[in-house]
């Protein structure tokens, strides 16, 4: 008899469909993975550098609750000239332990029991256990590969967002590499205004689109009162394992998320917000090499997709395209290619509603890896 | 990028990417894609390919040295047609003219410290414009045309799956 008792919370919330196929995959030699949701290059130089540095000089300490005010500075300095973002950093910004944190503490801060949260899927893995552990409840709304995995009004509609409290979005998307314009959001936009949605935007991937510039939903009008933006450094900068994101919003919402962060983080990593200072100083030239790297990627591996007449519509943000399983069962087509040809991509329906018959295909991989395991695609094909 | 700029870059990451291969990562055709090599080529943008090797991984490691040239000039004689002279030496693997304390910097390679020694005292050394010679042997290379020449110690140990 356990004399523990897991909350029924967590036991609302089933394990990962990635950790089935992450075991899977360990247990095979040689194995190729476009599974990976995380850059393969490393951080720059200069922002594990000033890590060190800092180090050496001690810094060791907490910081204050909301990150150093260098750094929400630097953070503010960014995004307005990224992105068109206005946010005060001493009460518009909070920095967190990765994305992952700030959005947990969003819903945590935003979220009642019996709250209704639309979550636009397939989208990463997080969002609607993190609406459960808050006690709300996920409302799954899919989106369509014939919207090239676009969220449009009329989806939202019809799975009954119009009564939901809030709306999640993450656009560049993980895992379909779909991405959103002003001309796109609009209509989502106004139907948050008209329904009275709060709109939380994981904007972690605006760095990684090719050809069109990011936009963030926040930017329309009447929307940066009801949004909260989170963003990092995880993906940009390739430092996810140094966990440190952010989030911008109102002074309101910032101060009820602050309210959890501070007695649970207390504050995010101090060597982490030194070299994300760094990053923001001294890192744009590395970034825009790793898009150039990641754009080329994701032109060959359309390419290849096409030549193998695999459909595939075109991906423009983040580092994943998200093909049609050749076979209709995505989740059997990825285990027999992982069986027998040693390459793992993630059967598209882990991901949540809309996902299903597709695969995701990270190209945050090497060119001679991905050349390699694109002809052992083609030659499971045959 | 225009292609033209993406094939240049992409061939000086790796001058062994296919055509079919440039062709897809450029998002071009392989007809444009062999027309902008030849084009480049032409141009004599493109001098030529070769391998980035770490000699001191194979059996007849030679011996390289950089030579410090000072010069000095006349109304007949200029930077260039010295440079033409000492480039047409097979010893000579590349020749630069810099800024600061000399004029030439000019990398020497031959078998042997001695041959390099005498390639400098017979044949660099003589020419009437050059004044001074310092010579300084390679001891070891950590990084070439951006390759670092370690033990690849950044293997990848990222979750092989992950969300």
């Amino acid at each position: 008899m356990a004399h523990v008792r897991p909350s029924e919370r967590t036991q609302r919330v089933p394990p990962s469909g990635i950790r089935r196929f992450f075991e899977l995959a360990e247990e095979i030699d040689d194995v190729i993975s476009l599974g990976v949701g995380e850059p393969d290059f490393t951080a720059p130089w200069s922002a594990r550098e000033a890590a060190i540095d800092s180090l050496e000089r001690g810094k060791t300490s907490y910081t204050a609750n909301r990150g150093m005010k260098e750094l929400r500075n630097a953070i503010a300095a960014n995004v307005a000239e990224r992105y068109d973002l206005d946010y005060d950093p001493d009460e518009e910004i909070i920095v967190t332990a990765g994305a992952s944190e700030a959005i947990d503490v969003a819903f945590r801060a935003l979220v009642d029991p019996g709250d209704r949260v639309a979550v636009a899927q397939p989208s990463y893995i997080s969002y609607v256990p993190g609406v459960i552990f808050a006690g709300g409840d996920p409302l799954r709304v899919p989106t369509r590969e014939a919207d090239d995995f676009k969220l449009t009004p009329e989806v939202l509609d019809e799975h009954g967002a119009d009564e939901a409290d809030a709306l999640v979005l993450c656009y560049p998307n993980n895992p379909t590499g779909a991405i959103m314009t002003r001309e796109e959001l609009a209509p989502i936009a106004a139907f948050a205004r008209e329904h009275d949605l709060t709109v939380l935007s994981d904007e972690i991937y605006a760095e990684l689109t090719y050809g069109r510039e990011h936009t963030s939903i926040a930017t329309l009008p009447g929307m940066r009162e009801r949004t909260v933006v989170f963003n990092g450094f995880s993906k940009a900068y390739a430092m996810t394992g140094l966990r440190l994101g952010y989030a911008l919003a109102p002074p309101e919402t910032i101060s009820a998320m602050n309210r959890i962060h501070q007695y649970s983080l207390l504050s995010a990593p101090t060597t982490a917000q030194y070299a994300a200072l760094d990053a923001l100083e001294h890192g744009e030239g590395a970034v825009a090499e790793m898009r150039t790297q990641y754009d080329r990627r994701r032109r060959f591996v359309l390419s290849r997709f096409g030549e193998m007449g695999i459909e595939c519509f075109e991906a423009e943000g983040a580092f994943y395209v998200f093909p049609e399983s050749p076979w209709p069962d995505a989740e059997a087509f990825a285990e027999a290619l992982l069986d027998e040809q040693r390459v793992a991509v993630v059967p598209g329906d882990v991901f949540g509603a809309g996902g299903e018959g597709h695969l995701r295909v990270s190209y945050a991989t090497g060119l001679d890896d991905l050349r390699e395991a694109m002809d052992r695609i083609e030659a499971f094909l045959e | 990028m225009s292609v033209r700029d993406e094939v240049l870059s992409l061939l000086c990451e790796n001058a062994r990417h296919s055509i079919a291969d440039l062709a897809r990562l450029t998002d071009a055709d392989e007809s444009e894609v062999e027309e902008t090599i030849e084009e480049l080529e032409a141009e004599g943008v493109i001098r030529g390919y070769g391998a980035v090797v770490d000699w001191r991984r194979t059996d007849d490691e030679p011996v390289r040295a950089l030579v410090e040239c000072n010069v000095t000039l006349d109304r007949e004689t200029g930077y260039d047609d010295i440079a033409d002279r000492l480039a047409k030496f097979p010893e000579v693997e590349s020749l630069r003219l810099v800024s600061g304390d000399y004029d030439f910097s000019m990398g020497v390679r031959a078998d042997s410290m001695g041959e390099v020694s005498r390639f400098v005292a017979e044949k660099v050394a003589p020419v009437p414009e050059i004044t001074q010679t310092v010579t300084h042997y390679l001891m070891a290379t950590y990084k070439e045309q951006g390759i670092e020449f370690d033990d690849g110690h950044d293997d990848d140990d990222r979750l092989s799956v992950s969300p």
